[in-house]
This record gives structure tokens, C-alpha cells and sequence, in this order.
């Protein structure tokens, strides 16, 4: 019976290896992948290797593997897009940068031992990244002066399942980027916020545990955001939805913060002279500042010393400069049902001042201070509130009707065609030497034609490699830096240019 | 009082007539722009193979730029370049834009701070040109949103180009080239010259001036060996959360736009520039300035509003010295949160000066004209006031 058993499991066991083999390697072909629930695998090198329809997400790239004493950026410079890079326990102490599209980095663990990047306290950042279609998952990321992952730009990413102790400034920081999920990670001390969401749309946080940070999370002028399902207990502030003046992209608006449990978020701050979290006063749960059409839905929200929600407007942050485009106030907040105790044992500073004012001594469950119209509450009676006389009974009574604010496909790139792309390298690159049917420094493009008629391809050999031929026209340099594919769009394109 | 007349509602008169009806204006459009059948100039580039988030124009490698101003006709564009360096425009006939914004000096001018009529050093420098097309907020103060609005500024200042419309206009309409190529490009107009289109023709020359082939940008667009490693490292370093410079100067125009305290001291005795504070009447923004784009910043020393810094190394070195490190005693200035002490290594900010080289660009450099309509000789930051 055991025999048979184990011949079954070893039969299971090759099968699946065989399968593995077969779906990881096969041909190449850029595809645009979901960004969600790619690689459901535990990892490492056990029988339980669970290959979750690797075909029917369409993985097709290469699988390049890591161990400790390699580097993970040679991994990084050698993948291309829709390759896979797997990480295996070891320590890693570089910064690694992505400036690709479609890039996974998954860490393996192998009982308990996690691939570690260990910025020594010497290091900026760990991750930096700005292509699309990145997925960082399974890493523990320790001791950076910086973030711990940091995108700029970068669409339909997904960043889960990582550790990050005392890296720096933020933990996980994508900037300027749409369609993303930040899961399942676990950050403390970190010195601004954990999880930081700046300037994007379309963003999941969920099943994340912030601790010991002066910010556990911060949505910050963004919007069409999910907070949910968040354990962000010993900050300063557990959980901030922000309008900071003096950004580019202005507004904050359309953020559920739903099922979070936001606990004693009482940790002293420790954030940076002049940062603007440097002002979050000890004690705060929720704070929403300037934000427009929040949803507060489902929280526990409870030993919160400051007080349990904290609502503003921007004459709050009293350390930055005013910003004549940013809406100042709060609007149209909904508060549904939280589940509310214990908070505002200790108030501090204005509020102490304000309350005492009212003959209190405890700051209340919820704060309205400031401007900020429309706002509605279910059972205010439940709560110990100030400044909420305006609001109106909540017409809604869940917002469950929202499962996710990701988008149902990944955005897209800019759809261009070869032509398009000829017509952008043309007028971006050679119109700086040639012009139609005038000598600029270059031949114009007119006797090119004549040269190439039909030859495109000999248009492609000369840029990448030129040669000097016309002693009455300076040398040109080689083209090389363009991709393979735009020289050839180009040279189609510049045979077509009638003017 | 004749002399006075004189300076103050007579026209310049050309000095040398010759050759300038030899002047044809270019029917092409200047490069990195593609000609329209409508005659109309259209900026192209590979940065339009990209979005940005809600059409930001700021973001990472492979960001769309903000919206630039475009839509000019070649004749515009080109008589704009003529207007551009033509020192006829100025009150006395002595500066032209192009005294303080010179492509020899980057479209700067090599000094600190400005130098305007008779010699007087003005308070700020000349900030460089390339690019300024894809700008909504101008000067170092911030208080103009359209190239229009701008350069009335020093056309019409008496310490810098010192004319006014009526002498622009009765200068320009006494030049009988300027009046035949005006009439070229703005066929729907009359017999003279008007105020509006001399202003729109210098925008036409002023948002023609692209640089977006740098090295950098093969690198950006997906070319690895562009750079050496240790710009790479500087890259990493200019975006990292440490440094922080992309927080503010942010590709792909290396500039979000907005105002930003800094702290920077200024040069000898001077007192301190109260800068976007007189802008926004808002004691919040004192010493508040916009960040500038740093494309071809290799080229535009010295560097900040009023020309503290002699070199890269020891601009990039002022944001390592400590927050507020600068400020005069007696100031309480409301600092920019990403001002800090970001502890950078010697070698660190030597990465960064190599990370800046490689936004050096100027392939789509305009010709300096040999000849102008007035007879005068171009204007440039070296016969300034000469």
C-alpha cells in the first residue's frame, strides 16, 4: 500500500515536472499578461509545487534562476519581457533596478529562509523600477536608506507577499502608476509610510500588516483605491488618505477603506524634520485630508489614543506651502459602519485644547475639523463624535457592491503601429540631419529615396554601421540605440516621406 | 528734451539695409516637427509612443510629455527666429532675446544672474530655452503660464529689453523686410505689422526648440549601453527615495512644474529673493521657485535662480549639506519636505554630475541667422551690450 502510494506521488511528481517543462519553455511571444494571480506556486524545491494554469495566464517567457552569491541585477540585465526571475534564499545586497516591461521577480522560500535583500544601512533603495507589468513578490527587504521597492511610473503591477523591515523612508512606494495590487505584505520601521500609494489610479491594498512605522498606509492623490482587509496597529497614524499640495497630479478621490483593523496606532513619531507625517500627532487611526469621496466602511478601529478618525482639511499640514490648484477640503465623505472603541484615551495638542474646551478630556471616536461639505453617516448616535453636525444620514448602507478597483484588463500600452512608430523615429531622430528636398547636415531624405528605393533593409545596415561615402557631407554617427525593429520602421517610413 | 524724444517714442532705425530682402522664409518645418498639409508644424517624437498617468506628462522612463505648444506654420516658426535674435527688438536696440538665452550657452547665457540694459545685472538668471515649449508655468517665480505672458516680461521691463508695444510695432513696421515676411506668415493680415503676431512668431521659435535624443533618453527608450555604469548608478542615485531629485525634476522634462522652497543661499550680500512669494501673495512660497528642467543642464552653468553654484558638483552638493543649511539668519522659511539630509557619499554626487551629462542634447540646434531684417547683428550673450 505505501509503495503504491509513494509511486503514485513519484508518477504525480514527474508529471508535473514534465508539464512545468513544457509550459515554462516554450516559444517566446510577447503577450500582455493579467497582473493578478499569476504564480500561485509555494516555491522552492518541494513536491508540492503547485502550477496554478500557467497556460491559461499565458507565461510564456523564460524562467531565470538566482542563488545566493549571484547578483539579482545580472538576472535582471540578461531577461527580457515576460521572463520569469526566481530568487533563492541567500542575502542580496544591491539595489535592484528595472527599467524593463514585464518583468516577474519571485522569491523563493525554502523552509522559512527567505532571499534577502540587505541594503547594510549603505544602500538607497532595493527595488526601483519603471517598466510595466511588474510583479515583485516573496522577498524580505531590510536596511536600506530609501524604500524598500520604489516604481516610477509602471502599470498593472503587483507587489505581495514581500517582508520589509527598517527600510528607509517608505516600504513599498509605487509612484505614477494605474492598475496595481500591493497584498500580503508585512513592513515595520519605516521612518515615513510603510505602504505608500502616490499619484496612481486604480489600485488594490489588501491583506497587508504595517507596524511600528510612523505611517502604516497612505493613499496619497490618488484615486479609484481599495483599502481593505489591512492589520495597521503601532504607528503614529494607521491609515492616511491624503492631498498633499504642491504634487503634480492635484486631486485624491473615490478611496474605500473598508475591513482594516486600525489598532493603537500610538507609536511616538519618528518621521523625518520637515516631513509632512512629522505632524501626525500619536494616537491617530484614520486620517483623511482633503480627500474627496471617501468611503470609511467595516473597520475596527479601536485604542487609538488621538482620536479613531481624524477628517481635515489642508490647513492641517501647516509644514508645506499652500497649492492654488489643490481643492482644499474633504468632501462628500461616507462613513458606514465601523466597529469603534477604546479610542481617544489621550488626546494631544489641539485636539487636547479643543476638547478640553468642550469639558473633555477624551478625543472623540470621530474628528471633523475644517472645511469639507456633503458628508453622510450611518448611526452617528453609536460614536463619540466632533464636528460632524452637517452630516446626513448615509443613503448607501455598504459599498460592497465594489470588489476591486483594478481594472478587469491590464492598460494597455499605447497602441502603435509600425508606421507610427517610423513616422515618431523619423521626425524625433533623423529630421535633425535631413529634410526633405533641402541639405541640412545630412543628404535630404529625397536622393535617399532614390538611393533606397525599395531597399529598406539597406537603410537599416547603413544606420546601424555607417559608413563615411560623401566626403561633401560630415560622417554619421550609427543608430544602433534604436531597437532593431524601430530602424527598420523608420527606414520603411522615410522611403514613404513626400515632404 | 530732443535726446529724450528721441529715446523714448522714435523707432530704432535699421542700421545697415542691405542683403535682408535676400531673406526667404524656410517653408519646412524645424526638426522634430512633421509639416501637415495644412501647412501647420506638429511635434514628433518617440516619447508619443507612451501615456502618462491622466495625461500628467510626468512619470517614469517611458512617460508621455505634458501637452506642447505646437500648431505654427514654418514661416511663423522661421520668422519667429528672425525676431528671436534680432537686437532690434529691444528699447535701445541693444539686446535681442538671444543675448540671454544664446544656444552657445545652452540658450542661457553663462552668467548668474542676467545682465539687461546698460549693463545692469538683474536679479535672476536666464533660464535656458530647450523645451520651453512643453512649459505651463514660466520664470523662476512661477507667475506665467503661457510663453506669451512671459516674454513681455523682459521686452517690455525698462532694467531688460526696455520697449513698449507701440515702439515694437512702429520699430518692426519701419523695416521693409519685417513687413513682407510678416505678411508671409500671417497672410490674413493687413498692411502692418501687428503687436499679436509678433508675439505669437517668437512662441512659434521658442517651442521649436526640442531636446529629446539624449543619451539618457536611448537609455529610456530601451537602449541599456547608452549609459556607462556609473551613470547608471547616478541614475539610480537621481531617483532614488534618498536623493530624491525625480521627486521634483521628473522625466521625461526632468521638471514637474510646480514651486518648490529650497533654501538656496544667495550670491554675495545680496538679500534673499522672496521669489513665488510676491507670485501666490502667500508668505508660504518665500523663497519659493520652480523647479527647472534639466535637459542640457551640462550646459547652462551656473546654476540655480541666481547663479550661487559655479558647477554641477557643487549644486548637487548643496542638497547633501543639511536642511535649511542656507538660510540667512532671521528667515523661517517653509522648506520643501524633500529637502533633507540625504547623507550622500563624495563619490555618490560625483555619479549624479555623470548622471546629468547624459541629458545633453542639442542635434535639433536652430541656425543662428547670418543676416537679419534690421541689419543689426545677431544677438548673443558674448557682444552683449557691445
Amino acid at each position: 500500500m505505501k509503495w503504491k502510494m509513494l509511486i503514485i506521488w513519484l508518477l504525480l511528481f514527474v508529471v508535473g515536472v514534465l508539464a512545468g517543462r513544457f509550459l515554462f519553455k516554450s516559444k517566446p511571444v510577447s503577450t500582455i499578461r493579467t497582473p493578478v494571480k499569476l504564480y500561485e506556486d509555494s516555491g522552492g524545491d518541494t513536491t508540492d509545487l503547485k502550477v496554478v494554469d500557467m497556460a491559461q495566464v499565458g507565461f510564456q517567457g523564460a524562467i531565470i534562476e538566482v542563488r545566493d552569491g549571484d547578483k539579482i541585477q545580472d538576472a535582471v540585465k540578461k531577461a527580457n519581457p515576460g521572463d520569469l526571475i526566481r530568487v533563492y534564499p541567500g542575502s542580496y545586497s544591491e539595489t535592484v533596478y528595472i527599467d524593463k516591461d514585464d518583468i516577474s521577480l519571485q522569491g523563493i522560500i525554502i523552509g522559512g529562509e527567505w532571499p534577502t535583500l540587505n541594503g547594510k544601512k549603505e544602500l538607497n533603495d532595493g527595488f526601483l523600477y519603471s517598466g510595466n507589468g511588474m510583479i515583485i513578490e516573496n522577498f524580505k527587504i531590510i536596511n536600506y536608506k530609501g524604500n524598500g521597492i520604489m516604481g516610477q511610473a509602471g502599470n498593472n503591477f503587483v507587489i505581495r507577499n514581500n517582508w520589509v523591515v527598517d527600510a528607509g523612508v517608505y516600504g513599498i512606494f509605487p509612484e505614477f502608476g494605474k492598475n496595481g495590487l500591493v497584498e500580503h505584505n508585512v513592513l515595520s520601521g519605516i521612518e515615513d509610510a510603510a505602504i505608500y500609494v502616490g499619484m496612481c489610479d486604480n489600485i488594490d491594498v489588501l491583506h497587508n500588516e504595517t507596524y511600528e512605522s510612523v505611517a502604516g498606509i497612505e493613499i496619497e492623490n490618488s484615486r479609484h483605491c481599495l483599502v481593505e482587509n489591512n492589520y495597521t496597529h503601532n504607528n503614529t497614524g494607521g491609515l492616511l488618505v491624503f492631498i498633499t499640495p504642491g504634487l503634480p497630479i492635484k486631486t485624491c478621490f473615490d478611496i474605500i477603506v473598508r475591513n482594516n483593523f486600525v489598532v493603537d496606532n500610538n507609536h511616538e513619531n519618528f518621521g523625518a524634520p520637515g516631513s509632512i507625517v512629522s505632524g501626525i500627532p500619536p494616537g491617530t487611526g484614520i486620517l483623511v485630508m482633503a480627500a474627496d469621496d471617501v468611503t470609511l466602511e467595516g473597520n475596527i478601529i479601536t485604542g487609538n489614543n488621538n482620536a479613531g478618525i481624524t477628517i481635515t482639511d489642508l490647513t492641517m499640514v501647516t509644514n508645506v506651502a499652500t497649492d492654488p490648484e489643490s481643492e482644499p477640503n474633504p468632501d462628500r465623505l461616507v462613513i458606514l459602519d465601523n466597529f469603534m472603541s477604546n479610542n481617544g484615551n489621550e488626546p494631544v495638542g489641539e485636539l487636547k485644547v479643543l476638547m478640553a474646551a468642550q469639558m473633555q478630556s477624551k478625543g472623540p471616536d470621530i474628528l471633523h475639523i475644517g472645511g469639507g461639505t456633503g458628508g453622510c453617516i450611518l448611526d452617528k448616535s453609536k460614536y463619540r463624535t466632533f464636528g460632524l453636525g452637517d452630516y446626513g444620514q448615509c443613503q448607501v448602507r455598504t459599498s460592497a457592491a465594489v470588489k476591486s478597483y483594478m481594472l478587469d484588463k491590464p492598460v494597455p500600452p499605447r497602441d502603435i503601429s509600425a508606421e507610427e512608430k517610423g513616422k515618431l523615429t523619423y521626425y524625433g531622430v533623423c529630421s535633425g540631419c535631413h529634410a526633405y528636398d533641402i541639405r541640412m547636415i545630412g543628404p535630404p531624405t529625397r536622393d535617399l529615396q532614390a538611393m533606397y528605393s525599395n531597399n529598406p533593409q539597406g537603410i537599416v545596415d547603413y544606420i546601424t554601421d555607417p559608413v563615411h561615402r560623401r566626403e561633401s557631407y560630415p560622417e554619421m554617427p550609427p543608430q544602433n540605440y534604436l531597437s532593431e525593429e524601430t530602424r527598420m520602421a523608420v527606414a520603411k517610413y522615410m522611403l514613404t516621406v513626400e515632404k | 528734451m530732443i535726446t529724450i524724444l528721441a529715446i523714448t517714442t522714435i523707432a530704432i532705425s535699421p542700421v545697415v539695409q542691405s542683403n535682408s530682402d535676400q531673406i526667404i522664409l524656410a517653408s519646412h518645418c524645424p526638426p522634430g516637427f512633421e509639416l501637415t498639409d495644412d501647412n501647420i508644424c506638429e511635434c514628433r517624437n518617440l516619447y508619443q509612443q507612451y501615456e502618462s498617468l491622466r495625461g500628467s506628462g510626468v512619470g517614469g522612463l517611458k512617460s508621455a510629455l505634458p501637452d506642447i505648444r505646437d500648431g505654427f506654420s514654418p514661416q511663423q516658426i522661421d520668422l519667429g527666429r528672425y525676431l528671436f535674435f534680432d537686437p532690434v527688438l529691444s528699447g535701445d536696440g541693444s539686446l535681442a532675446c538671444s543675448s540671454c538665452h544664446d544656444p552657445d550657452y545652452g540658450f542661457s547665457d553663462g552668467k548668474g544672474r542676467a545682465v539687461g540694459m546698460d549693463g545692469s545685472t538683474l536679479k535672476r538668471g536666464a533660464p535656458s530655452l530647450w523645451n520651453v515649449g512643453f512649459l505651463r508655468s514660466l520664470f523662476w517665480d512661477a507667475r506665467a503660464s503661457t510663453l506669451e505672458e512671459q516674454m513681455q516680461g523682459p521686452l517690455y521691463s525698462e532694467v531688460e529689453m526696455g520697449t513698449t508695444p507701440e515702439r515694437l510695432t512702429a520699430t518692426l513696421n519701419n523695416i521693409p523686410t519685417y513687413r513682407r515676411l510678416f505678411a508671409q506668415a500671417f497672410p490674413s493680415i493687413g498692411d502692418g505689422i501687428r503687436l499679436e503676431d509678433v508675439h505669437t512668431a517668437i512662441v512659434a521659435f521658442e517651442s521649436s526648440l526640442i531636446s529629446l535624443n539624449s543619451r539618457y533618453d536611448h537609455y529610456a527608450h530601451g537602449y541599456e549601453s547608452a549609459l556607462t555604469q556609473n551613470e547608471i548608478q547616478g541614475l539610480n542615485i537621481f531617483r532614488s527615495f534618498v536623493a530624491r531629485c525625480a521627486e521634483c525634476h521628473t522625466p521625461p522634462l526632468f521638471t514637474n512644474q510646480q514651486v518648490a522652497v529650497l533654501g538656496t543661499p544667495e550670491p554675495d550680500g545680496l538679500p534673499l529673493d522672496k521669489g513665488a512669494q510676491e507670485t501666490f501673495e502667500d508668505p508660504r512660497f518665500r523663497g519659493g521657485f520652480k523647479v527647472p528642467g534639466l535637459r542640457n543642464v551640462a550646459r547652462t552653468a551656473p546654476y540655480m535662480h541666481s547663479g550661487t553654484f559655479e558647477t554641477l558638483k557643487e549644486t548637487v552638493a548643496f542638497y547633501n549639506g543639511g536642511r535649511g543649511h542656507a538660510i540667512p539668519a532671521g528667515e523661517d522659511l517653509l522648506l520643501h519636505w524633500h529637502i533633507w539630509e540625504p547623507d550622500l557619499s563624495d563619490q555618490e554626487l560625483d555619479r549624479l554630475v555623470d548622471f546629468l551629462g547624459t541629458l545633453t542634447d542639442e542635434a535639433f540646434m536652430p541656425q543662428v541667422p547670418k543676416i537679419l531684417p534690421s541689419g543689426l547683428k545677431p544677438g548673443s550673450a558674448r557682444n552683449k551690450n557691445g
